[in-house]
């Protein structure tokens, strides 16, 4: 296991990543008013053009590509920061 | 020489004010191309020339509104000398009002103020000057210096609506703009409704067969195959593609369709997809992404407004399972397509769980009849069932 800082840091860094991200789909978005654990699609009502197109926005800041077969792990901004992480230190 | 008219905005604008030229006297212009961008209540719109040719005269000025229909400018024809050119000018005198450059000036048609009123106010010389270049009225300009003297801020302040008049409460403008439009539609079209439940497991794993293939960025979306499916449903049934003006109905052979988008600040707006029956999905979603990202930015072209021939709304994954949608006039009909949910759903004898979308029509009396409406949902029901063939 190597030092947590390094991977604390790293959370951060996801967890900017998709604020910027949603922002920039949604600029009304106050990321301090969403809840961690309830469904994010309803918090921010994002339709299925604004979805695809913040996962385009992950895609190309994170490099990461998000197969269509798992859109439904990514129902929570929990669920998202687990999978983003899980995908990056993978490939790592 | 052509005359280049503000050309039509959709049903519900009239008017648009003039905020730039994209193009100057001598440049050649192509069919297509932006020439100029119009600010109206609901968006930036760039104004595209309909004609080859090269720019003769620019005829109204950045700042001035302008009906639909007004002449912009002067277009010479492609080989047309500029012999011809003065010849046509002398023999077609544009009206005084529409040449720009003696509207927003013309210093010397207001009358000099008397000099005991002259005296009353007080105005800074460098506010006067300011004023007589922007062609204000200073006498209409309140002062906020000492003893109620007008400054060049103030000339400034007064100066500066005409320049971005649109801007001070689009919101409002834009619910104003729809509220018009849509209550012509019900004071003058009557609408019937129809629906049918059409199930989606084959476009559903047809989807994911494609998607699964490619990158997050060449995705194809399900409202893609719906927009398609529907500009070939209607390719088959005339009467609920065009216009329905001056008392009857024109039918259009191409299929714009307008996709209502609804933006985050709220209201709407319905800009096209061109030619939607003959472009493969791919193309379609590609200008489907476009078209969302340019109207949520409000900067959309002049034919996205005019040319739509029917439209389609899509409630999308996060609304309810139905919707029966206000014609935009002057079209004819409207299709709507609810929230995919899965249901219980009979075929063969056998029940199965399928996803399912409730698609609505709403048409126009005037123009068809409840009959071929249903052979119409009928028709997008087949052809959703075959989406590799879209």
């Amino acid at each position: 296991m190597i030092a947590s800082d390094g991977d604390a840091m790293d959370e951060q860094a996801i967890r900017d990543v998709i604020f910027r991200t949603l922002r920039a789909i949604a600029p009304e978005v106050d990321p301090a008013a969403l809840v961690q654990d309830q469904p994010l699609r309803d918090q921010v009502d994002l339709d299925s053009m604004d979805w695809l197109n913040f996962l385009v926005g992950l895609h190309q800041a994170l490099k990461v590509d998000i197969p269509e077969s798992d859109y439904q792990k990514l129902y929570t901004l929990d669920h998202l920061m687990a999978y983003l992480r899980d995908r990056l230190s993978s490939r790592a | 020489m052509r005359e280049f008219k503000l050309p039509s905005l959709g049903a519900d604008m009239d008017e648009g004010t003039l905020l730039e030229w994209r193009v100057g006297p001598g440049d050649v212009v192509k069919r297509g191309q932006v020439v100029a961008v119009v600010e109206t209540t609901k968006a930036a719109i760039e104004v595209e020339c309909w004609d080859n040719g090269t720019v003769d005269r620019l005829v109204v000025e950045p700042g001035t509104t302008i009906p639909v229909g007004t002449v912009i400018a002067l277009l010479r024809e492609p080989g047309e000398t500029e012999e011809q050119a003065a010849h046509w000018r002398s023999e077609h005198p544009i009206s005084a009002p529409a040449l720009a450059p003696a509207a927003p000036r013309a210093p010397a048609a207001v009358p000099e103020p008397r000099a005991e009123e002259r005296a009353r106010r007080r105005v800074s010389p460098a506010a006067r000057r300011q004023a007589e270049e922007k062609g204000i009225d200073i006498e209409t300009v309140v002062g906020t210096g000492p003893h109620g003297a007008v400054t060049v801020e103030d000339v400034e302040r007064a100066a500066a609506p005409a320049a971005r008049p649109a801007a001070p409460d689009r919101a409002t403008e834009m619910r104003r703009t729809i509220a018009a439009a849509m209550a012509r539609s019900k004071r003058e079209i009557p609408h019937y409704y129809l629906a049918t439940e059409i199930p989606l497991a084959a476009a559903t794993r047809w989807l994911a067969t494609v998607n699964e293939q490619r990158p997050v960025t060449e995705r194809l979306l399900m409202a893609v195959l719906f927009i398609k499916a529907t500009a070939r449903a209607l390719a088959k049934f005339p009467e609920l593609n065009g216009f329905y003006r001056d008392g009857r109905f024109e039918p259009s052979p191409a299929v714009h369709v307008g996709v209502a988008i609804s933006l985050r600040q709220g209201g709407l707006i319905a800009p096209a997809l061109l030619d939607v029956n003959v472009k493969p999905p791919d193309q379609l979603m590609h200008e489907l992404a476009d078209l969302v990202k340019r109207a949520r930015a409000l900067s959309l072209k002049s034919s996205e407004f005019s040319l739509p021939t029917v439209t389609v709304t899509n409630l999308g994954d996060q609304g309810v399972e139905s919707v029966y949608g206000v014609i935009y006039p002057p079209q004819v009909a409207l299709i709507g397509f609810g929230k995919m949910t899965e249901r219980a759903w009979v075929e063969d004898g056998s029940i199965q769980i399928a996803p399912v979308v409730t698609a609505s029509l709403s048409a126009d009396h005037r123009a068809s009849d409840g009959h071929r409406g249903g052979l119409f949902l009928n028709e997008l029901k087949a052809l959703l069932q075959q989406p590799e063939r879209l």
